[in-house]
């Protein structure tokens, strides 16, 4: 039984969350009890099973599935013609990665809703969505297909969009939710031109055949533009990130806890695309800096648009811009310097691993972030912060998760966004002084308007208008506990981490011919 | 506990003797704290805020809302805030056009350069 | 360059979709341009399978040379599936909106900004 999972692991992934979806309106009728322990057993055993794949791809290598053959590991049957014909899994240190901590955060918000919806109505609809987001997440991070990739980037999207829009709240969700899957479905069509283009070319969608026949022709630029525009439109980088704070200020609050993993997800797609598929053939330093000023752009706006914002959740949205440009900086730093061993030794790696960390961290603590700003919704009914006061006196824990969060998308030791942003200040700097002190700027920015919230919701006397806001339930006290717990317990231990995860994902990614090998059995 | 240094390449930073300095100041901060007096002295006047002999505020005028901290930063970035935030205009055309525009660039910059 | 046309076909497909995207307000109409750039992807898509002279990739009677390949086949016919998924999903938001706005205006529809 062990054995088979373990063997099975990559199809288990997506086929469970898959299966738990489509079984929900079924297993709803037996009552609310029944779906929510559905939901949570699916939910965990997806991040069980999650775990264990990324236990094997790090103790043995990169794991290969393919599908519909004798063999998984059979990804070149005799009679391919040296091709891999069928869809094709890889999952490498960085996969694994991705899907470990999205699974994980997807069981945190699936916990968090057996609270926060337990009023609402169409739940049968809500917990198969966010199922289906799951998968979608999971499956763009595993997958070794170009095709596959968009068509779980599809399911991403739809489920995301119909997610944002779910609680139609006089149709101002439904606006949001439009425009995020209007523009998410235009990019992925962009995405699926550039991987016709690939397609047309190299007369294969396996993302490692594609990369050993790589030639960079005229036709591989538009569709390398189509894919970073389209994925980093997904990955809400400045200046593609308007749908960012409209979608994520309208989803219910464990919605966009997991919408942020989600557009992580398109940040693995445009990493995977540029260092697997392209790689070294591709013209590194201009597309490194191209990456590198979308990552500026999106630290610098991100924050200065975070500080005027009355929404307490559309803040946060921007705050998430902001956050990811710190992880686009470093990965660009170490795409910049990809061909030069000399400066990838001396401070590319870090800046990699820096943010590939900062990838973690920002899905624990802005999840936090996101949950606490729901709690509060929830207890008051208004996102408004000038409508907000003194609620420190009445959500104690909430307050002290918000505070654990708060400090760590600023940087502040010995939380864990210190330790990513630490990394990658020190390699920034080597590469390019000013950058960094942009870097630090808008971490300071960051604190700053952190303050504000704070004080404008939690301090100050007691306000009559929120009377009978009291704690919120204990599911979600519990999900918000182990998402400060381990923003806590990352911030402490950092190098543990970053030496049995991050670095292998770091590698996984600057390592093109390992990725090319995996499929083609060391050739 | 094994020390949990974590290496960036240019230096170090461990976390575990900083948190063992931030216990030992909160150590000295309640060590302080516990050489004040107990509590005011129960007349229930001491206890009042004194603001220039006017009354006490109502809770709602008493607390400083969201809009009004960092009114200062705003204001003193206004040239740039009134270029940027008109950009967000909600419409989903400029969103488009931004994308657009954006793969443009990207274009020219992978492309031709 | 005759061979090519498909592929001119296609791009100019994915314009005029654009273009629509861009210029027109009702949302209905907005969405139509979308499904024409789909349309034009798709086209493109099917297009780079096709061999001159190819036959049917069906592998019990076919000669030994020369099959279409039917990767592309269904591919197109997956995004097909997937871009009727996504129209009906956004048509179903902007009937939503047109309930609740009582537009269907894009420039209306603004009330989520800064």
């Amino acid at each position: 039984m062990m054995d088979f999972i373990i063997a099975n692991a990559p199809a288990l992934l997506i086929a469970l969350p898959m299966l738990g979806a489509f079984a929900l309106p079924l297993v709803g009728r037996l009552g609310d009890s029944a779906r929510t322990g559905w939901v949570l057993g699916v939910g965990l055993i997806t991040f069980v099973i999650a775990a264990l794949l990324a236990w094997t791809v790090l103790s043995g290598g990169p794991v290969l599935y393919t599908f519909g053959a004798a063999s998984p590991a059979d990804a070149l049957p005799a009679d391919s013609g040296g091709i891999p014909i069928r869809i094709v899994f890889t999952v490498d240190a960085m996969s694994a990665f991705m899907a470990v901590f999205a699974s994980f955060v997807g069981f945190i918000t699936c916990l968090y809703s057996v609270a926060s919806e337990r009023r609402s109505s169409g739940k049968d609809g809500y917990y198969a969505l966010m199922l289906l987001l799951l998968v979608g997440i999971l499956g763009m991070v595993c997958t070794g297909d170009l095709f596959n990739f968009f068509v779980f980037l599809e399911i991403n999207s739809l489920a995301g969009a119909a997610l944002v829009a779910y609680r139609i709240d006089k149709g101002v969700s439904v606006e949001a939710g439009l425009k995020y899957g209007f523009l998410s479905t235009l990019a992925g069509l962009m995405v699926l031109y550039a991987i016709a283009l690939l397609y047309g070319q190299y007369d294969s969608l396996n993302m490692a055949v594609i990369a050993s026949r790589m030639s960079y022709t005229m036709l591989d630029k538009v569709a390398l533009a189509l894919f970073v525009a389209g994925l980093a439109l997904k990955a809400g980088a400045v200046p593609l990130h308007f749908w960012t704070p409209d979608a994520y200020s309208m989803a219910p609050g464990a919605v966009t806890a997991f919408l942020v993993v989600a557009s992580q997800a398109g940040l693995y797609g445009l990493f995977r695309i540029l260092f697997s598929v392209y790689g070294l053939t591709l013209s590194y330093v201009t597309v490194g800096w191209a990456v590198i000023i979308l990552g500026v752009l999106s630290m610098f706006v991100g924050v200065t648009m975070a500080i005027p914002q009355k929404d307490v959740k559309r803040l946060m949205a921007y705050h998430a811009v902001s956050q990811s440009g710190y992880m686009l900086l470093g990965v660009g730093v170490g795409l910049v310097v990809l061909g030069d061993a000399a400066a990838m030794d001396a401070f590319g790696r870090t800046a990699m691993e820096g943010g590939i960390f900062h990838i973690v961290n920002h899905a624990m603590y802005k999840g936090l972030l996101f949950l606490t700003a729901g709690a509060i919704f929830l207890q008051t009914g208004t996102r408004n912060l000038n409508k907000m006061g003194g609620l420190g006196h009445s959500m104690k824990w909430t307050m002290l998760f918000f505070i654990i969060g708060a400090l760590a998308i600023a940087g502040i030791p010995p939380f864990n966004g210190f330790a990513s942003k630490l990394m990658i200040y020190e390699s920034v700097f080597a590469f390019s002084p000013v950058i960094a002190v942009i870097a630090m700027v808008v971490s300071i920015l960051t604190l700053a308007s952190f303050v504000k919230v704070f004080h404008a919701i939690f301090m100050g006397p007691e306000q009559p208008r929120h009377a009978d806001a009291g704690e919120v339930p204990k599911p979600m006290l519990a999900a918000m506990a182990v998402l400060a717990l381990l923003t806590i317990l990352m911030g402490v231990f950092p190098e543990q981490i970053v030496t049995t995860v991050i670095a292998p994902a770091a590698d996984a990614l600057i390592d093109q011919s390992a990725y090319v090998a995996t499929v083609f059995g060391g050739i | 506990m094994i020390a949990e240094t974590l290496y960036t390449g240019f230096g170090a930073w461990n976390p575990v003797i900083w948190l063992v300095a931030f216990v030992v100041a909160l150590l000295l901060a309640w060590a302080i704290q516990r050489l004040g007096e107990p509590d005011i002295p129960g007349d229930g006047e001491s206890g009042k805020s004194y603001i220039s002999g006017n009354d006490e505020p109502s809770p709602e005028d008493g607390h400083i809302g969201g809009s009004n901290l960092y009114w200062g930063f705003t204001e003193a970035m206004k040239g740039y805030y009134a270029r940027v935030i008109p950009l967000h205009t909600g419409c989903l055309t400029d969103y488009v056009l931004w994308f657009l525009g954006t793969f443009a660039l990207l274009f020219i910059f992978i492309g031709v350069i | 360059m005759i061979e090519n046309v498909p592929f001119f076909c296609a791009g100019l497909l994915v314009i005029i979709g654009l273009v629509v995207i861009v210029t027109k307000k009702d949302l209905i109409k907005m969405v139509m341009g979308l499904a024409l750039v789909e349309a034009g992807v798709n086209l493109l898509l099917v297009a780079t399978g096709y061999i001159s002279g190819g036959v049917a990739p069906i592998f019990t009677n076919a000669p030994s040379t020369d099959m279409v390949m039917p990767t592309v086949q269904a591919m197109t016919l997956t995004n097909i599936v997937i871009g009727i998924a996504t129209t009906a999903l956004l048509l179903s938001f902007v009937l939503v909106i047109y309930k609740k706005y009582g537009t269907r205006d894009v420039t209306e529809m603004r009330r989520l900004k800064e």
